[in-house]
């Protein structure tokens, strides 16, 4: 449940109503797409690195047996729920703009006056 | 490297030397309450911390350039709204602001992944170090304020109240786990590093001071609250706060660290009836006015003098007041957070005069206290803001002290 409860809800919009900063909202949304990945990338990188230290150290496996790796089907599974987990963030910000059309978002200038009312 | 941080020869060494960014995640404090985390997800909480402090050091420093070289030239401006008006068209700034609200936005789906994929094992492991404990107080019935509940502070979905399920603390794991890649480190190993340096403050500025009774007010999951607890081993305290998953998620936090006298209370802190005039000697916000409102903030400033003892201190700690000596470059800036991370009282609270407002509600204007505090980290691991010349304005881990003390009748 947990899991479905996290594919769903981990990417979800704030309340309030998103600030718009580029010329345009396609290029705020690449933007966006492009910085999930670059630290998608990141994390995939520090991985990599972590296995080949440690299979350096210990002396275990070739670059051949990685290239010829072939995954059970429950591998395959839990390789494909990454792939999911992958999407879900790296796509985040297509998920918000669609919340934003049935979200009655308020400004943060307005909010703040009626604050200090 | 073998993990210990002790160079094992030169090379380690010289890459030590010169290495000043923030730590690995892996030093993060993992108290009896932390979410589990999978190799990836510190990975992803690194990059952030990473890409916040390239954003303050790397690129902010250009949206100054480009003020200077193409926004400020040719015009005059009155107030730090017509900066920020101005800065809005300038491609720097944009670009600068969309990787800021991006990040944020990152680092809060990064944090909600980590929490809601063990959402229930989080609400157990709650449940198993506070079930039945007299020290958690809840109060279901609980009206939420209109400053909490129209708002997903910091970007965060759901903010401080929402619950996920049955004795929910994913929002408070969220914030706790995420505090890391936001500050890139700057509050230390438990994000206490505030709550640390108002208790070095207070003991060098009041050494005779010694409370029986605190009240920590908007306490959230109690990080900066602990470290007074722990200073004051002899003293209830008390911290209130409206979300019940911050509160369940604060009292497993500081059982598991082995503090035990704090209780934590939900309760609106505007008024507090269940607590008798006087019967706190400190009243404690460390960062929580600027959560609230001009009408909240009357009442709470109010509610801390009935609280107090006579003697008993009130300490407001926040980012500095917008003042005329301080640039409208830099209040424009500062105000960043109020329009594009979901603080919208950030700009109103910064601009009020706390002096004239902690006046009305009873305190004598020649008990006021003024003071000024940096995030107390163990500088062999994490970065010392005492120690960084450079400015994250609104962000560094350096703070104002506001406060006053209760006249003796």
């Amino acid at each position: 449940m947990s899991i479905q409860m996290a594919l769903a809800g981990a990417s979800a919009k704030p309340t309030g109503k998103r600030p718009h900063f580029l010329e345009s909202w396609e290029a705020e949304r690449a933007m966006s797409i492009a910085m999930a990945l670059a630290g998608e990338l990141v994390v995939t990188r520090q991985r990599l690195d972590t296995l080949e230290r440690l299979l350096a150290a210990k002396g275990l496996v070739s670059r051949d047996e990685i290239e010829s790796f072939t995954p059970t089907k429950a591998e395959a599974a839990e390789r494909g729920l990454w792939n999911q987990e992958f999407l879900a963030r790296v796509l985040r910000v297509v998920q918000q703009e669609a919340e934003a059309l049935t979200a009655t978002d308020d400004s943060s200038e307005n909010i703040a006056e009626e604050l200090a009312r | 490297m073998d993990g210990s941080g002790k160079p094992i020869d030169d090379r380690d060494a010289a890459l030590l030397a010169t290495y000043d960014g923030p730590p690995d995640y892996r030093v993060v404090g993992r108290h009896g309450i932390f979410p589990e985390m999978t190799h990836d997800e510190v990975e992803r909480f690194n990059f952030l911390a990473h890409m916040n402090r390239h954003l303050a050091g790397r690129v902010m420093p250009g949206v100054k350039a480009a003020f200077d070289a193409r926004v400020a030239p040719g015009k005059s401006f009155n107030d730090r709204h017509q900066v920020r008006r101005a800065l809005t068209q300038d491609p720097y700034w944009q670009v600068w602001s969309a990787l800021r609200r991006n990040t944020m936005e990152m680092r809060q789906q990064a944090g909600r992944w980590v929490t809601l994929r063990q959402q229930e094992e989080l609400a157990a492991r709650a449940a198993a170090l506070t079930d039945g404990d007299p020290r958690l107080v809840l109060d279901p019935t609980l009206v939420l304020p209109r400053y909490v509940s129209s708002i997903d502070h910091h970007c965060m979905p759901g903010s401080y109240h929402t619950e996920y399920g049955p004795g929910d603390v994913a929002n408070a794991a969220n914030y706790d786990s995420g505090l890391f890649a936001t500050t890139g480190g700057m509050l230390g190993r438990y994000s206490d590093g505030g709550g640390q340096a108002v208790a070095r403050w207070v003991a060098r500025n009041l050494p005779d001071f010694k409370p029986k009774r605190i009240l920590d007010m908007g306490c959230g999951l109690g990080h900066n609250v602990l470290p007074l607890a722990q200073a004051f081993p002899e003293a209830e305290v008390v911290a209130v706060d409206v979300g019940a998953p911050m509160l369940r998620y604060g009292l497993a936090r500081a059982k598991s660290l082995g503090v035990e006298n704090v209780t934590f209370v939900q309760a609106n802190v505007e008024s507090l009836p269940q607590f008798a005039d006087g019967s706190f000697d400190w009243v404690q916000t460390t960062m929580f006015l600027h959560e609230t409102s001009y009408s909240s903030m009357r009442r709470i400033f109010k509610e801390s003098h009935r609280l107090l003892s006579p003697g008993g201190i009130v300490l407001h700690v926040e980012q500095p007041q917008y003042n005329p000596a301080m640039p409208l470059f830099e209040q424009a800036m500062r105000d960043w957070d109020a329009f594009y991370n979901a603080e919208p009282f950030w700009t109103k609270m910064h601009e009020a005069d706390l002096d004239a407002w902690m006046v009305q509600a009873g305190f004598a204007k020649e008990s006021l206290i003024h003071g000024g505090v940096t995030a107390v980290v163990d500088k062999s691991v994490f970065p010392d803001a005492a120690d960084d010349n450079g400015e994250d304005y609104g962000r560094k881990a350096a703070w104002h002290v506001v406060g006053a003390r209760k006249e003796i009748v």
